[in-house]
């Protein structure tokens, strides 16, 4: 039985995910910064504490470290922690467990203990919240081996992932633009979980594959459409996942537009825009029509005035300007 | 630094129980001493560090735990992992990189793990398993376990923040930890006074409102009274003790270290207090041990490492097939 969508925000969400999920099995807490008294630094988990209590929704000190390897420790022991890490930007605190500890103790132990761990952070910029709290970090994580890293763009996503995430043996970390939460959609109250494994297309096109994830899946399907009344049609995949990276479905699309564009929030040395690309090249080469585009976070740390800010990544605008350079006119 | 304050009368001993101790600490010394001589044979390779010296540590506490209760331990880890239980084996096994070894040759000296004894390695990042344990206590908190977990860390995670994070998490939440420093008073080549500002370890556990002991660590005697002072401590759900054994690790650092930063005359110094002598000299003195015993104790332990090499030359390789197994779980719900 379906029930009726409900309108709610990508914040009530995750909530309707946890709460769903620590009813569900009682091997599931939450912990981290604020998540319970203060009902979170993003309200992400507010009342939780009064349903479920203390013990399983845990304020923990300012030791990002300590909690996410405790994170680690529960995990092995028997729990299914839930670690809100409350920005991206702490999460570099706890970086010494994530990828010397969570990322390796299934292949360390020969495959003996692997850490069914899920941590949560919120990443991204937009906020003019200046240069220590607008990090896109989630390419960076993609680099290890060992975890994998889920980007929910929409209210779907933020709530069925952390289902299947939970579900998961290895350690995953689920990246939330922080620039959605206030995002506003209709969710039915029995959504269930979705895979976190396949990038979707979110919108079918003929002339070129824009490829993204997050916040910039709003902005590349705005730019979309603003594409289309002067008769182009932009393909937009949602990445949905960045490790492992599922290439099979830009691929496939590319097969048919011959174009590609990749539209990331995060800076472009060294990163998930890159790695695209560059699969791109190896195994897509004789698709393309033309080279393939980047648009990225301009390679500054973030400014606090809006108008450096908003310059410094990513916008519609900016989208369609680049589509329109490398997609010839028609008609 | 001040003298240990808890040290144990050792005039009345129980003679099997002591014959025990001193043939584990033998098993650890001659294993390290094999190591050695397998490193310069390029038989290992890699890191290996050796805890000739510190074997007491490792025996008095590992005694003093139940067998479903959890230990981290280090890089620095042969000797806890073989008390613990893990077959010399399966351990000399990993040392040589075979498949037959307990993490199948993919962790090697510094990442021995065991699911069976709840062996959680073999951790490597100064520091770095202190969270783990804090996190295994928690899970056994919250499924109402009464389980210990035993980390085992050096001096030098003293100055670690994710140490001092640790401690207070512990002791806020209570939490079923065994905090054990082994203070070997050198952070790789860096004597413990030149890196801390108050070089008295187990103060710092105090300033978390840990209960801590400061123990002569060289005492088998003394280390098995403390730690299960502690664990009884623990499983009375008073939270996690902290217990500092003040020892010397008579080699160096690793396979790489020349000891530039210490005297000889220091290290023989400290060679007088040679666990495993001191403890053959005080059953001698009571009578309880003769060199026949002695004799027959050595000839058992050189069997076992002799058994474990053999073993550990006729493993395996794992087939180059399998290198990108046990990246993700093999088994993941469809």
């Amino acid at each position: 039985m379906t029930t009726a969508p409900s309108p709610m925000t990508y914040r009530d969400a995750i909530r309707e995910g946890m709460r769903e999920a620590m009813r569900k099995d009682d091997r599931v807490f939450l912990m981290g910064e604020d998540v319970g008294r203060y009902g979170g630094c993003f309200a992400v988990s507010k009342g939780l504490l009064e349903e479920f209590g203390p013990e399983r929704i845990r304020d923990t000190p300012m030791s990002e470290s300590a909690f996410v390897g405790a994170g680690i420790g529960a995990a092995l022991g028997g729990m299914r922690p839930i670690v809100e890490i409350m920005t991206v930007n702490f999460s570099l605190l706890a970086l010494d467990q994530i990828m010397n500890n969570a990322a390796t103790f299934l292949h360390m132990s020969g495959g003996q203990f692997n850490v069914p761990l899920v941590i949560r952070m919120a990443t991204g910029a937009g906020r003019q919240v200046a240069a220590q709290h607008s990090h896109s970090l989630e390419g960076w994580f993609a680099h290890i081996p060992g975890i994998r890293i889920l980007v929910p763009a929409t209210l779907q996503d933020a709530r069925g992932m952390l289902a299947t995430a939970l579900e998961d043996p290895d350690p995953v970390l689920i990246f939330e633009h922080a620039g959605l939460y206030n995002m506003k959609g209709q969710l039915t109250g029995d959504a269930g979980p979705v895979d976190i494994d396949r990038a979707r297309v979110r919108r079918a096109g003929r002339d070129v594959t824009i490829i993204t994830y997050g916040a910039m899946l709003w902005k590349s399907l705005d730019a979309a459409e603003n594409l289309s009344k002067k008769g182009i049609e932009a393909e937009v995949i949602d990445l949905r996942v960045l490790r492992p990276l599922d290439d099979a479905t830009f691929l496939e699309s590319l097969g048919r537009t011959h174009r590609a564009l990749i539209v990331d929030e995060a800076w472009r040395s060294g990163g998930i825009s890159a790695e695209i690309s560059a699969r791109i090249q190896e195994k897509g080469f004789y698709d393309l029509d033309a080279p393939v585009q980047r648009l990225c976070g301009v390679e500054v740390p973030t400014p606090y005035p809006k108008h450096l800010e908003d310059a410094a990544f990513p916008q519609m605008a900016s989208i369609v300007e680049a589509v329109e350079a490398m997609v010839p006119a028609h008609g | 630094m001040s003298d240990p304050v808890e040290t144990q009368a050792t005039s009345e001993i129980d003679r099997s129980h002591a014959l025990e101790c001193l043939k584990h600490m033998l098993r650890i010394r001659r294993l390290e001493e094999r190591c050695a001589e397998l490193y310069t044979a390029t038989k290992i390779r890699g890191f290996l560090h050796l805890y000739n010296g510190e074997e007491a540590v490792a025996v008095g506490v590992v005694q003093a735990l139940n067998p479903d209760d959890a230990i981290v331990a280090t890089y620095r880890e042969h000797g806890h992992a073989l008390i613990r239980g893990i077959p010399a084996r399966t351990i000399m096994a990993e040392l040589y990189g075979k498949q037959e070894g307990c993490s199948r040759g993919r962790g090697g000296s510094m990442h021995l793990f065991d699911a069976k004894t709840r062996f959680y390695g073999g951790n490597a990042i100064v520091g770095g398993g202190l969270p783990i344990a804090v996190g295994l206590a928690l899970a056994d908190k919250m499924r109402a376990q009464n389980r210990v977990t035993c980390c085992f860390f050096g001096d030098g995670a003293v100055a670690e923040g994710e140490f001092h994070e640790c401690l207070n998490l512990a002791a806020l939440w209570k939490l079923p930890v065994l905090f054990v420093c082994e203070n070997n008073l050198y952070a790789m080549g860096t004597r413990l006074d030149l890196a801390q500002s108050i070089p008295d370890v187990s103060k710092k556990a105090g300033a978390y409102g840990m209960p801590a002991l400061a123990v002569d660590g060289m005492d088998i005697l003394a280390v098995e009274a403390a730690a299960h002072k502690a664990v009884a401590s623990i499983r009375g759900g008073a939270g996690p003790f902290f217990l500092e054994f003040r020892t010397y690790r008579f080699r160096a650092h690793s396979m790489y270290d020349p000891e530039l930063y210490r005297s000889k005359a220091e290290v023989e110094e400290w060679k007088k207090r040679d666990p495993i002598s001191n403890l053959v000299s005080l059953l001698k003195q009571q009578g309880a041990i003769s060199d026949a015993d002695l004799v027959e104790i050595e000839r058992d332990v050189a069997k076992e490492l002799d058994d474990a090499i053999a073993y550990a030359e006729a493993g395996t390789w794992e087939p180059l097939a399998d290198l990108e197994r046990f990246v993700y779980s093999e088994r993941r719900p469809s």
